[in-house]
């Protein structure tokens, strides 16, 4: 299995040489960097190359890393049933830069796309119907972005004297609290009184993080 | 006479409508009683459950699973705790890993107890919900033994199950797993030659297996088209391996077969329950690594170590190594899986859940053309649609 998905790397690689930017194999499953513009005709050679035969577009889903430059990831996962093994395609996109549609190589994509859209904003050309999906009518913004709050902007109630659900901003009667466990030890900020003087002695070791 | 003008209408369906199977609204163009096209409209029951898991360390995520789809939420779990397991590198004990089975085989019942009983209901046959209910009761105290919690049980975590079974309840699921095949029969007898039944379901949303794939379909939906493709026998998780079970496929891919294929996925199922109270293990049910699986309550009470470790896993939990997998199961409606990005922290990066009904309800546009109103209900039914997980 794990020598079968190395050759495909190698063979992809191969094959689309213009197309395909890299393939990588981690934890057993094989990632292919995709060039934007030509990831449909990638999907389509994977979809019916004798070799590949991914017939099944399981799965396009967004990630959002906005320290990069084109901050989004579009992630297909394809399922082939002939040779019972996966592959992941990759694109990188930002926030202007249109994705090519899938929909033309599978009629699944239409409402992973669309969900992407919704989500994150990343924009497919040549899409039939590009409207949100799983937000609610009239929402704005796109909620899986890692700069959008948690608890979102608006929120909802029915109000009795207007006889009708009105929009409100969030109003939270507790602010909203990010803990931070990840460094119990070394994550203390403020100076206890009495510990001034610690920034001119030398740095303690750092004890061991955690039991 | 004059001239009538004749125009087609649209029909709102749902979001309210019992037989829309929760909150799907259903926007239909129609031409006098057929569908000239159906626009479901989805996300009433949407949640945010990516947007929270990216808040949540990796235990607290466990509970958002069991409340997508909300019928079988021990499938759920499962993938999650794959996927994590995944990326730390983890073995399960043999137990654990058979508990696991087990309790998916339970989830898988439960599933297509409600979907055919609510399917059955839909096209006007009210007393398989009736008798199938107690078995579901059953089966959800058998939940309840085990976790405590009779639906949401967020008992399969990362690492193995929450807590060891208590005794006895293997005898008493394996006695229920020789009880029940009667009572499928019997529900049979209601249903698969009736002639109320047949007619409002054969021949109708017929998809063939080209364009099952086209469509992303999976689980019965893509055996009832003849294909047949199980992930629990294509790409064996946990235990499975281990056990001996059919694939039951169709060959037509119409509503009726759909539901005869979930019929015999129940004997199936059966077999399979019945092996892992027969062949269960001993040993420990989760993996005996302190800094993952959190230790017993009664070890905390004695030795310092496992207080500490109860204190770290239960503040900050654990650090997932940096990486991405993608780990699936054959959940009882078709794969499900978790698409889980590590950033090395103590909290996902991005998990991306794949639920097989969003699939299979983007079909329903392709499935309900030409048909009547009334067969738009029994594909709905068939599809097998639960808005939990659809969205999310």
């Amino acid at each position: 299995m794990d020598l079968a998905l190395k050759d495909l790397g190698d063979y992809l690689v191969g094959e689309l040489p213009d197309e395909i930017l890299g393939s990588e194999l981690a934890f057993d499953q094989l990632t292919i960097k995709v060039r934007r513009e030509a990831v449909a005709k990638v999907l389509t050679f994977l979809r019916d190359d004798v070799n590949c035969q991914f017939k099944l577009l399981v799965d396009i889903c967004g990630a959002d890393y906005p320290a990069r430059e084109q901050r989004f990831e579009v992630v297909y996962n394809l399922l082939s049933l002939t040779h019972n093994n996966r592959i992941r395609v990759k694109v990188a996109t930002d926030e202007q830069t249109p994705v090519p549609s899938a929909t033309g190589v599978f009629s699944a994509a239409n409402w992973f796309e669309r969900e992407a859209w919704d989500l994150f904003g990343i924009y497919f050309s040549d899409h039939p119907d590009l409207r949100r999906i799983l937000t609610d009518y009239g929402f704005e913004g796109h909620p899986l972005r890692k700069d959008f709050p948690l608890t979102g902007y608006v929120e909802v109630r029915y109000d009795d004297e207007q006889k009708r659900v009105v929009y409100e901003p969030v109003k939270l009667t507790q602010e909203f609290r990010s803990f931070d466990f990840l460094s119990p030890w070394e994550g203390v900020q403020q100076v206890l009184p009495g510990d001034e003087k610690a920034e001119e002695a030398p740095p303690q070791p750092k004890p061991e993080g955690g039991a | 006479m004059a001239e009538t003008q004749i125009r087609n209408f649209n029909l709102n369906f749902g979001p309210q409508h019992p037989s829309a199977h929760g909150v799907l609204r259903l926007v239909l163009e129609m031409d006098g009683e057929i569908i000239e096209r159906a626009d479901p409209h989805i996300g009433l029951l949407h949640r945010g459950t990516e947007k929270l898991i990216e808040y949540k360390s990796y235990l607290q995520a466990v509970p958002y699973f069991d409340r997508l789809d909300y019928v079988a939420p021990q499938n759920q779990e499962h993938a999650f705790a794959l996927a994590v397991e995944k990326l730390l590198g983890l073995k399960i004990p043999p137990r654990g890993q058979y508990i696991r089975v087990l309790y998916a085989e339970i989830g898988r019942i439960l599933n297509h107890i409600l979907n055919i009983c609510s399917y059955a209901m839909d096209v006007g046959a009210m007393t398989p919900m009736l008798w199938m209910f107690e078995e579901r009761e059953k089966l959800m105290e058998y939940c309840e033994r085990a976790s405590g919690a009779r639906m949401h049980m967020a008992y399969f975590r990362p690492g193995g199950v929450a807590f060891d079974l208590p005794p006895k309840l293997l005898d008493d699921i394996g006695a229920w797993a020789e009880r029940f095949p009667q009572i499928i029969d019997d529900c049979e007898t209601l249903l698969t030659e009736n002639r109320i039944f047949k007619q409002r379901t054969v021949d109708i949303g017929v998809i063939n297996a080209e364009q099952c794939f086209d469509w992303g379909f999976t689980g019965p939906n893509l055996r009832a088209a003849g294909v047949a493709w199980d992930l629990r026998k294509a790409q064996p998780y946990d235990a499975y391996d281990k056990m001996q079970f059919d694939i039951p496929v169709g060959t037509h891919g119409d509503c009726y077969e759909r539901y005869v294929v979930r019929i015999l996925e129940m004997h199936e199922s059966v077999r399979i329950i019945k092996q892992c109270v027969n062949d269960m293990p001993g040993g420990p049910c989760k993996a005996d690594d302190h800094k993952i699986s959190p230790p017993r309550r009664a070890e905390m009470k004695q030795s310092m170590e496992a207080l500490i470790h109860h204190f770290k896993l239960y503040t900050e939990g654990y650090r997932v190594p940096e990486g991405e997998v993608y780990a699936a199961v054959e959940a009882p409606k078709g794969e499900f899986a978790v698409y889980l990005v590590s950033d090395g922290t103590n909290k996902p990066y991005r998990c991306k859940i794949r639920a097989p009904g969003f699939a299979h309800l983007q079909a329903m546009d392709f499935l309900s053309r030409g048909h009547m109103l009334a067969d738009v209900v029994a594909n709905i039914g068939s599809l097998d649609i639960v808005f939990g997980e659809i969205d999310r």
